[in-house]
């Protein structure tokens, strides 16, 4: 007789297999998959589902693999660092998936709704860039779909930008535009997303992971009871059921996951800014607005916005910076960041560090690179005595020119490096510091 | 007045490591902390009752253990707390969370009224930023996040400065209402000895599914409309060229910024002295 | 100002001795305070690692059944190293396996936090990261103790200090002699994770026991010290202790004597593989019986290592410590009841202990320490003897035995003349036996 067997130090408690258990034979318990033998009729669905391969059913004294066990099922889930994201954006196939041309989804709801919708962020008339990048991958979402990809615009007196949303590729403007709007509010924009998404249904809303994103966003899935996956630095779409892929990093930052949102419309995610490749701008191109009107009056608004003040904001620095000087644990101590200083002034570069080297002190949070910090994308970045801990590469990875500098051979960052110098810093940095300065001031370039 | 901190007991994330040789998740010996962002928010409710008086809540769910991180909150002074603890919660997405946190505030509210909810920007377990507004969807009052100052409190409106992306704003809302806090806002206080010796003794409140009204299709799995459907190691980007630079810093330094020069990485004239502007 | 709370026994540290204090205190009666400086019980409590079953027994009766111990020791071995080789000797008891056990291979961060949920099960309140920094005072009577944070002053009617090695509060209080290099060691241990069934292959272990290795003589690089292999579920504990002063005089860094230690050939092979999980420093008092302090006065008693309770010989502490918080906490609830808190009252305590294997053993290896010490051939000699004896006896060649014997003795005499050698044996035999 088989048994259900459950890798307690693979467990991630998802869930998925309770869900799954047509049974109820599993259960959560302290955030672990539990087992009542009794209930569990062995089927395997839980096995199948397994996104960590916890689950095992075993055959008593002798521990074979279940016939009926999915062959796939071990290979798709293993944590292997060769295998690459099978769906990723490279894999977009030019047609349909067969079951979402149907808008199959496993309940009712999701067959009313199409459509990919992106939130235009814009303040005072200036879009965020995330906007823009949103509309290029929602552009590959909806093709893949073969569904339409709509801008959302919401302000007061954004006419002018209704052009560009189609220029970066929206098929279709839906635009609010009021005098509530001028401010970002919360209440207003989610009464105002919220009646957009009731009246037009689109299946997949993005936001930029910015503060206005992420404040709204949670508002709006709240009120539409719908699931949000927030920080994605991934996104595709499932071949066979049509659904969103959205990937993001979990459990500190150490792992990935893939999140999906089954039954529930529309599928809420937020983006993390520079993540996603700009789209090329095509002027010119023009389509439907849907122009509607909010439905909330200002003395229904709770909150007011009185001043706003714009800040040195060292964090526009660091994110728009071309080359970036970054330190991380490596460095041992404060009296040691004058040296990299120096190489940083040689640059003309933007001076950044690690969690660890902001938690110990060092920089301040303004200069923080990485999954609790900025996310950056500059032509050069240097990361110096940082190891490269996932969460910090995905602040940084989609940089143009990774030079990385450590004494640990085997470091994590140096997989990600362009250039890779195995060695000690200490001697590292003040020998390119030196070499970088005899060169500029020579105008030795070559 | 009456305030209420919602924080969540995590593991301390800079130590959660994944076995490089299993490939799986060691969670023995992670310990466990207040979110750190948490902290922050029932410091600012501490400070906001010593001045204007009243009384601060503090209001978890999570596992039995969990009454750690409300002693914890109770030696730093908070007046009470509430742990909600029970099965049926177990695997909530945000949704699910923020609804069951909201039904026990309603019932807070309905009970002693509630002038103020605070939480952290978002929990370094997750990174989501979602219950937050959710809860304050749920009880339809306004929030405000991203907050670094309080400016004053006072009865029926509160003002305060919120963190974006390119400088601050001024913001007020009428009260109840639900503020989600930065690190920068306030410095936490230590916790005074009489206030220890309470906390070691102070028995949370614990309320199960049954103890408020809670709708089994909103909570647990059932109502989380998210579900992880696979995890993996990151992939990266292949490493480039690497350079041993042990034994000879000086030439391996020389060699790499020839080689930057030479593909234009890295020009003459810098370009960026301030930015792509 | 809220009203003080006022205790009967306040216990400073939370480690076996204090633990065990408070727990005694509670079981009479008396409301009890811990005050511990680290984040939880055992956070700064990290050497030892062999906690003995039957002192403990008698703090927690068939405290087995339910503590996080690692593996129960069978095998107590000893191995003398002299250049890459090593002379062995142990002693093994499969009934050791088995309940009432003799000793069991502990995690102490683990084993002292289940003892402080005990110790609160039962009635003691423990307040932890908080430092105490002096003992209050009304006139000379001692009140309390204040503490390092906002209105931190506790009172209570006996101070018990079971501070550990450091005793800053017994030494402000008068009870406690500067402790010179000569009397701490250092030491330093390392937890090495290996897979269980490698280490019970290696130690040639059944599935869950657990052995000990005392490494002598050339382990420590000829100074007055031992090194050990202690043998957790799927953990090694490696650690070496050399007296401070032989290290100043060596100018030797702990952490290289470690690493040296690893690398023998002896005990590489027991750690092959293994991953370091964890490194850790302490002090241990040496100075044996005649380092002992005074260990009490009016309202106040000094316990564990504090008060230099440690068996340097038979590597014993914590059951040391466990036993003089015992007493001490029966001590401090005796008077208490009497209301007769004067220093004679307390003394009491201290000639308790003379009645039990605490002292006992200590007075017995009083001369020790200081044997060692003028002795270092102990340490250097002794073992190059030993192994030298046991390579030419061991080694098979065309030599009769008898003049086999002769060679050895002839060996054994170049090292250290006849003379000497009686002497030597003679100390030792007036010191151990």
């Amino acid at each position: 007789m088989a048994m259900l067997d459950i890798d307690k130090t693979r467990c991630i408690g998802c869930g998925a297999c309770v869900v799954e258990c047509p049974t109820d034979a599993l259960d959560l318990v302290d955030g672990i998959a539990v087992v009542n033998q009794e209930k569990c009729i062995r089927c395997g669905k839980c096995v199948r589902v397994c996104p960590a391969n916890a689950l095992n059913l075993e055959r008593e004294g002798e521990g074979a693999q279940p016939e009926k066990r999915d062959p796939e099922a071990g290979k798709r889930h293993e944590f292997s660092k060769e295998q690459p994201l099978p769906e990723q954006v490279a894999g977009y196939a030019a047609k349909r998936p067969k079951d979402a041309a149907a808008g199959k989804g496993e309940s009712g709801e999701a067959a009313e709704y199409r459509g990919v919708c992106v939130l235009i962020e814009q303040h005072q008339g200036e879009v965020a860039p995330v906007s823009w990048e949103l509309l290029g991958e929602g552009r590959k979402l909806a093709d893949t779909l073969r569904v339409p990809l709509a801008g959302v615009l919401l302000g007061s007196e954004v006419e002018e930008i209704i052009p560009e949303v189609f220029a970066y590729g929206a098929e279709e403007v839906y635009v609010i535009d009021d005098p509530i709007l001028e401010s970002y509010r919360t209440e207003p924009y989610a009464r105002a997303i919220v009646d957009l998404v009731q009246k037009y249904k689109p299946e997949i809303f993005l936001y930029g992971a910015t503060t206005l994103g992420r404040d709204l966003s949670g508002a709006v899935a709240t009120e539409l009871k719908t699931g949000l996956t927030a920080d994605c630095t991934v996104l595709g779409i499932d071949q066979e059921t049509g659904l969103l892929q959205q990937t993001r990093p979990a459990f500190g930052g150490n792992i990935m996951a893939t999140i999906l949102c089954r039954k529930h419309r529309p599928q809420m995610a937020t983006v993390r800014p520079r993540v996603m490749a700009m789209p090329e701008k095509a002027e010119g191109r023009s389509g439907p607005v849907q122009r509607e009107t909010l439905n909330m009056a200002e003395e229904d608004v709770r909150t007011k916005v009185v001043d706003f003040i714009r800040g040195k904001g060292r964090s526009v620095f660091l994110d728009k910076a071309e080359i970036i000087v970054s330190v991380g644990k490596g460095l041992g101590s404060a009296k040691n960041l004058p040296m990299v200083e120096e190489l940083a002034n040689v640059l003309g570069a933007t001076l950044a560090g690690s969690r660890q080297a902001v938690e110990a002190g060092w920089l301040s949070h303004e200069h923080q690179v990485g999954q609790t910090g900025v996310t950056v994308r500059p032509k050069v970045y240097f990361a110096i005595g940082i190891s490269g801990a996932i969460q910090h590469l995905v602040g940084m990875e989609t940089s143009d020119c990774i030079i990385a500098i450590n004494n640990d051979p085997e470091a994590p960052i140096f997989k990600v490096a362009n250039y890779g110098l195995a060695g000690d810093l200490f001697q590292l940095v003040p020998a390119l510091t030196k070499e970088f300065s005899k060169r500029m001031s020579l105008g030795l370039g070559r | 007045m009456h305030f209420v901190v919602c924080l969540k007991q995590v593991p301390d994330t800079s130590e959660v490591r994944i076995d490089p040789k299993t490939n799986t998740l060691m969670r023995e010996g992670v310990p466990s902390i207040i979110n750190p962002y948490d902290a922050h928010a029932l410091e600012e409710a501490l400070a906001l009752r010593d001045k204007a008086g009243g009384k601060v809540t503090v209001l978890s769910m999570g596992p039995p253990q969990a009454v750690d991180s409300l002693r914890k909150a109770v030696s730093l002074g908070a007046d009470e707390a509430i742990l909600l603890s029970d099965r049926a919660f177990a695997g909530s997405d945000t949704l699910a969370t923020s609804y069951i946190l909201a039904q026990a505030l309603e019932k807070i509210r309905q009970e002693q009224g509630i002038d103020l909810v605070l939480c952290g920007k978002q929990a370094i377990d997750g990174d989501t930023a979602q219950v937050g507004p959710g809860i304050a969807r749920r009880l339809d009052i306004p929030q405000l996040t991203y907050v670094i100052k309080v400016d004053w409190i006072k009865e029926g409106e509160i003002q305060v400065h919120r963190k974006l992306e390119d400088g601050r704003e001024v913001a007020r809302a009428k009260l109840p209402a639900l503020l989600t806090v930065e690190k920068e806002l306030n410095e936490i206080r230590y916790a005074t000895f009489p206030n220890m010796l309470r906390a070691a003794k102070y028995e949370p409140l614990v309320w199960g599914a049954d103890k408020f009204h809670l709708s089994p299709a909103e909570m647990g799995l059932k109502g989380s409309p998210t579900s992880v459907s696979r995890i993996f190691a990151p992939p990266g980007r292949t490493g480039g060229e690497q350079i041993m630079a042990i034994d000879d810093p000086g030439s391996a330094a020389i060699s790499l910024v020839g080689k930057l020069f030479q593909q234009n990485i890295i020009m003459v004239h810098p370009i960026a002295r301030g930015g792509r502007d | 100002m809220r009203a003080v709370e006022e205790f009967d026994v306040i216990v400073v540290g939370a480690g076996p001795a204090g633990l065990a204090a408070a727990m005694t205190a509670v079981r009479n009666g008396m409301k009890t305070i811990v005050i511990e400086r680290g984040e939880f019980p055992g956070a700064k409590n990290v050497m030892g690692g062999v906690l003995y079953t039957q002192p403990t027994s008698r703090l927690i009766p068939e405290f087995y059944q339910e503590a996080p111990l690692e593996r129960p020791v069978v095998e107590q071995r000893y191995a003398f190293l002299e250049g890459d080789n090593a002379f062995t000797a142990g002693y093994r008891a499969p009934a050791w396996a088995d309940p009432p056990y003799n000793a069991h291979t502990v995690l102490r961060a683990k084993f002292d936090r289940w003892l402080a949920k005990k110790a609160e099960a039962e009635g003691v309140l423990i307040i932890t990261e908080t430092v105490v920094e002096d003992l209050l005072y009304k006139g000379d009577a001692v009140v309390g103790v204040r503490t390092g944070r906002a209105e931190g002053d506790v009172r209570g009617k006996v101070v018990i200090l079971a501070e550990g090695v450091n005793a800053l509060i017994a030494k402000k209080a008068g009870l406690h002699t500067q402790l010179g290099p000569e009397h701490v060691a250092v030491a330093v241990k390392e937890i090495i994770s290996l897979p269980r069934e490698k280490i019970e292959d290696r130690f040639c272990l059944e599935e869950g026991q657990g052995a000990t290795l005392e490494l002598l003589g050339g382990a420590t690089a000829g100074m007055i010290g031992t090194a050990f292999i202690y043998t957790n579920q799927d953990s090694l504990s490696v650690g070496i202790g050399c007296l401070l002063s032989e290290m100043v005089k060596r100018q030797a860094n702990p952490n290289d004597l470690l690493e040296r230690l690893k690398a023998h050939p002896f005990v590489r092979k027991l750690i092959q593989g293994g991953e370091t999980k964890e490194y850790m420093g302490h002090l241990i008092p040496e100075g044996g019986y005649k380092a002992i302090p005074k260990m009490y006065r009016q309202g106040v008693m000094v316990v564990g290592d504090a008060g230099m309770l440690v068996n340097g010989i038979h590597r014993e502490g914590s059951n040391l410590a466990m036993v003089s918080g015992m007493a001490a906490g029966e001590v401090a609830a005796g008077a208490i009841n009497s209301h007769d808190l004067s220093e004679q009252s307390m003394k009491l305590y201290q000639d308790r202990l003379k009645e039990t294997f605490v002292l006992k053993d200590l007075y017995k290896y009083r001369n020790s320490a200081h044997l060692f010490e003028e002795n270092p051939q102990f340490f250097t000699t002794y073992p190059e003897i030993l192994s030298g004896a046991a390579r030419e006896f061991f080694t098979v060649d065309s030599m009769p035995k008898a003049d086999k014997q002769k060679k050895i003795w002839k060996m054994v005499t170049g090292k250290r003349a006849k003379g000497d050698l009686i002497r030597d044996m003679w100390k030792l035999w007036r010191t151990m036996g």
